[in-house]
């Protein structure tokens, strides 16, 4: 009969594709412990630096790491919970308190980049070529220039806001200071629809800008760098941790050969290297 | 082919909705082979009786014997289920085809595909739906899918089968046809049917047995004829037609009939009371004749009376003529008679009906 | 308008060439969202139909938390599925957290009570009587449910797609759930929102059009037995 028919028909196709889930990644999983989830910034992976390395690590380690892009502080808060095994992030303030209050260990310098204060080329606040971030940051408050924040708690929202504290400007409920609570790439695209200025690093500006009509108007205040450490969730703190993973992914990072890689990623395609490696070097030392 | 065994009967039966009786039942049975029909108004409980019946709604108490045998359980009612057929005032067919309705009884018995083969054939052959076996449900006519209904109810051969107002939503052709075929094929199969009809004319055509019902009680059962002719009170009366009911107190008696004193005038009437008794009179208006003022024509009509027109309501063939002869009084008037007395409101006429037309209810029995 | 002309090249290009990134990311959108869905339909189906079919107390409760579930935000049931799976949550010893599993948990949250609340309505829309006059041809319970199911069938159908529509579109609660792993627990949805976030709009725009080209064709294919379905 005809609706009988039918009706098997539609059974049959989900019955197959239940079917096909059974082989599905799930099941073919690495064995538990095999994990190492890694929660770090959605930069690293906008750059599309992890999606390059961690293949590598893997391959070498036989680790599974499951890359959780997020905020840095969203990051911090899975280390704090201790829902993550290492983190990479760019909010120094942030990690040196996790790492003080004990739910992270072996904090340790991987890369920095840059952050740059972009704008409309046209740049009506007349901030190009500014050396000092935050006298160009007082000039934006002054004279009302609309300003985009990811306010999302992010390494880049934290240094931003370090960056108002130091100008002594509070710019929160201000008109012109907008919130768009979504991540680099796209308040980049937002700043640009709107013709307002922003703080990005200058990884996701390199990767965008193409797109953009966004300009470089400040950059290379040393208050502009943007520090990334590697982090390893203390197992004290949270037995459930896979620290040897995490100790491993730490040291593959300051590694000789990832340290190599990250000196060159990015020139290929952008012409300029997106990170610079630091590995073993001081922070005070950066960007001299 | 009535016997007088009673292949289901009931007593005591109760049902609640929503905490409020609907049915009330003494006592209630259905002899093999016989058709019963069930009367009344919208909501005077002929639906709940069916369904009550055929051990689909659940009864507060009541005791239900099929062939003599207890119906109580789960298992017996799912038993006794099998062996009846209910029909319903929607046809209510599955989304499919003709054939796969009438089958759907079977199928869910279980039975083999041959025989589900032969017995469709016959019932489609036997309600006239043959020609539509492989159509659709959803594409027949309001006629086509209540004789597949009932094609489905029969093919499962029941013993007794239910129906629910069958006819109520057809046209009157449509109505015609199925209901000579129904009468037809109750008769040919000899299976027992109730059947709750608001349309006491349809209840006529294929009941045996009628009973009448108001507000969840059996107020009157008996033969059809009985029903029509001697209802026991006023709501039957009004009900099987008679439109005038008068009330008044017997005045004389002679032999077989007796006088009765209306107040504003006396008739004659057929029946037995005692002189002093409160009794009402129940007239059809078909029974009413209306002639001119002054004639004064043959009439063995034992009761006349002047009147005057009130109101004339057309209804198709006839005129419904509602009369003042200082009471009121119904009658059935053909547009012929409607000319040639020259009727109009508020023209005088004289009413005639024979003392045999009127049935007198006593108050106590 | 350039990027979206690009977008249809690119997800025209990924697909002739069967780029194995593109199609392993569209298969297992698939595959998640169809077991998802399967998961969704098996219960939905049996509690809608219950719950249509059976008088208790608090039943107007139920059917109002139902109705509101099918609005549930995906993003909320991934949240409370990433709670509940966390290394330190109540069900943290399952490990499922970040694994096409945890999708699946999250997708079958998000797609049940649409499921449950279109099987209900469709249960309940068939005539009152079709139940006694099913009862009545002497069917049992079990005969009883399964004819009033076929009788929803059409309504039904449009459950499977309003189910599978949602889920596999959906990405708040696959991204939260799943953690976007490439090769692993990288859907559709989540792709295109890292793309974008990438700024490759044109790669977003093409994953965006994959996305549709597979709901089409399995809306298509749903449809296509529905209306195969009705009456001529």
């Amino acid at each position: 009969m005809k609706m009988r028919k039918g009706l098997t028909w539609a059974v049959g196709l989900m019955a197959a594709l239940i079917l096909m889930a059974g082989f599905s990644p799930a099941q073919a999983a690495p064995v538990k412990q095999k994990n190492l989830i890694l929660a770090t910034t959605t930069s690293t992976q906008d750059t599309g630096l992890l999606d390059y390395i961690i293949p590598i690590f893997e391959k070498k380690t036989k680790y599974f790491v499951k890359t959780i892009a997020v905020g840095s502080g969203a990051a911090m808060a899975m280390g704090q919970k201790g829902e993550a095994d290492a983190l990479l992030v760019h909010s120094p303030a942030a990690e040196k308190k996790l790492v003080e209050e004990g739910y992270g260990v072996n904090r340790r310098l991987v890369m920095h980049n840059d952050f740059v204060i972009l704008g409309p080329a046209s740049d009506p606040a007349g901030i190009k070529g500014m050396k000092s971030a935050t006298e160009a940051f007082k000039k934006l408050a002054a004279t009302g220039s609309l300003f985009m924040t990811r306010a999302d708690k992010s390494g880049t929202h934290a240094k931003e806001m370090a960056i108002w504290k130091a100008a002594g400007v509070n710019p929160e409920g201000q008109k012109w200071y907008q919130q768009t609570g979504l991540g680099m790439g796209q308040t980049l695209g937002v700043a640009a629809e709107k013709k307002a200025y922003t703080l990005s690093d200058r990884g996701t500006y390199l990767s965008m800008k193409k797109n953009l009509g966004l300009d470089i108007l400040s950059e290379g205040d040393a208050v502009l760098l943007n520090i990334y450490h590697v982090i390893e969730v203390n197992p004290a703190k949270w037995p459930k941790v896979n620290a040897p993973a995490a100790k491993a992914f730490a040291d593959f990072m300051v590694s000789k050969q990832v340290q190599k890689i990250i000196k060159t990623f990015g020139v290929d395609k952008y012409g300029s290297p997106l990170f610079f490696p630091d590995a073993g070097k001081k922070v005070e030392d950066l960007g001299k | 082919m009535t016997t007088d065994a009673p292949i289901l009967s009931v007593s005591d039966l109760f049902v609640k909705r929503g905490g409020v009786p609907v049915l009330d039942l003494p006592a209630f049975s259905i002899r093999k082979g016989e058709t019963v029909g069930l009367i009344g108004p919208n909501g005077a409980g002929k639906s709940t009786l069916l369904l009550a019946l055929a051990c689909l709604i659940k009864r507060e108490r009541g005791r239900i014997l099929f062939h003599g045998q207890v119906v109580s359980t789960r298992r017996e009612t799912f038993a006794y289920r099998r062996r009846i057929a209910v029909v319903f005032q929607e046809p209510l067919l599955f989304d499919t085809t003709v054939y796969a309705n009438v089958a759907s009884g079977l199928d869910i018995r279980h039975l083999d595909r041959q025989e589900i083969g032969e017995r469709v054939t016959r019932r489609l052959d036997q309600f006239g739906i043959d020609h539509l076996r492989n159509r659709s449900a959803r594409k027949l006519s309001g006629g086509e899918a209540q004789r597949t209904s009932l094609a489905r109810a029969f093919a499962i051969d029941p013993e007794i089968v239910f129906l629910d107002e069958p006819f109520s939503s057809l046209d009157p052709p449509t109505r015609e046809g199925l209901l000579e075929d129904l009468h037809r094929i109750l008769k040919e199969t000899g299976t027992t049917a109730v059947m709750a009809t608001h349309d006491r004319l349809e209840a006529l055509r294929l009941s045996e047995r009628m009973a009448v019902m108001r507000d969840g009680e059996v107020v009157q059962i008996g033969p059809a004829d009985t029903i029509i002719h001697h209802p026991t009170d006023e709501f039957v009366a009004s009900f099987v037609g008679m439109e005038t009911i008068l009330t008044g107190r017997v005045s004389g008696c002679g032999v077989g009939t007796i006088r009765v004193d209306l107040g504003v005038g006396e008739l004659e009437a057929v029946g037995e009371a005692r002189p002093g008794e409160a009794v009402r009179c129940c007239i059809r208006p078909e029974n009413v004749t209306l002639q001119l003022p002054a004639a004064r024509e043959e009439t063995s009509a034992r009761n006349l009376f002047p009147a005057r027109v009130e109101k004339i309501q057309p209804l198709g063939l006839f005129h419904r003529v509602l009369l003042d002869c200082g009471f009121p009084l119904t009658a059935y008037v053909t547009s012929q008679s409607i000319s040639d007395l020259n009727l109009r409101e508020g023209a005088g006429v004289q009413a005639a009906f024979k003392a045999t037309a009127v049935h007198v209810i006593r108050h106590e029995k | 308008m350039d990027m979206i002309l690009e977008g249809l090249k690119q997800a025209f290009y990924l697909l002739v060439t069967f780029d194995p990134e593109v199609m392993g990311i569209t298969w297992l959108s698939l595959k998640i969202s169809g077991t998802a869905t399967f998961f969704s339909l098996f219960f939905g189906i049996s509690v809608g139909t219950v719950v249509a079919l059976t008088e208790f107390p608090g039943r107007r409760l139920v059917v109002s938390l139902i109705n509101t579930g099918m609005g549930l935000p995906p993003v909320v049931a991934g949240l409370i599925v990433t709670i509940f799976l966390w290394r330190n949550g109540p069900l943290g010893f399952l490990e499922i957290l970040y694994t096409p599993t945890a999708m699946i948990i999250a997708q079958s949250l998000i797609a049940a009570p649409i499921v449950t609340g279109i099987s209900l309505a469709s249960i309940q829309q068939l005539p009152r009587n079709l139940r006694l006059q099913i009862l009545a041809l002497g069917a049992n319970r079990l005969q009883m449910v399964w004819i009033l199911i076929k009788e929803a069938r059409l309504p039904l159908l449009a459950a499977v797609m309003a189910g599978f529509g949602g889920v596999i579109s959906e990405v708040g609660a696959s991204i939260m759930v799943g953690g976007n792993i490439k090769g692993y627990s990288r859907v559709l949805t989540t792709a295109t929102v890292m793309e974008t976030g990438k700024g490759n709009f044109e790669i977003a725009l093409a994953l965006g059009f994959i996305l549709l080209l597979l709901a089409f064709i399995i809306n298509a294919v749903l449809t296509q037995v529905q209306q195969r379905q009705r009456p001529r």
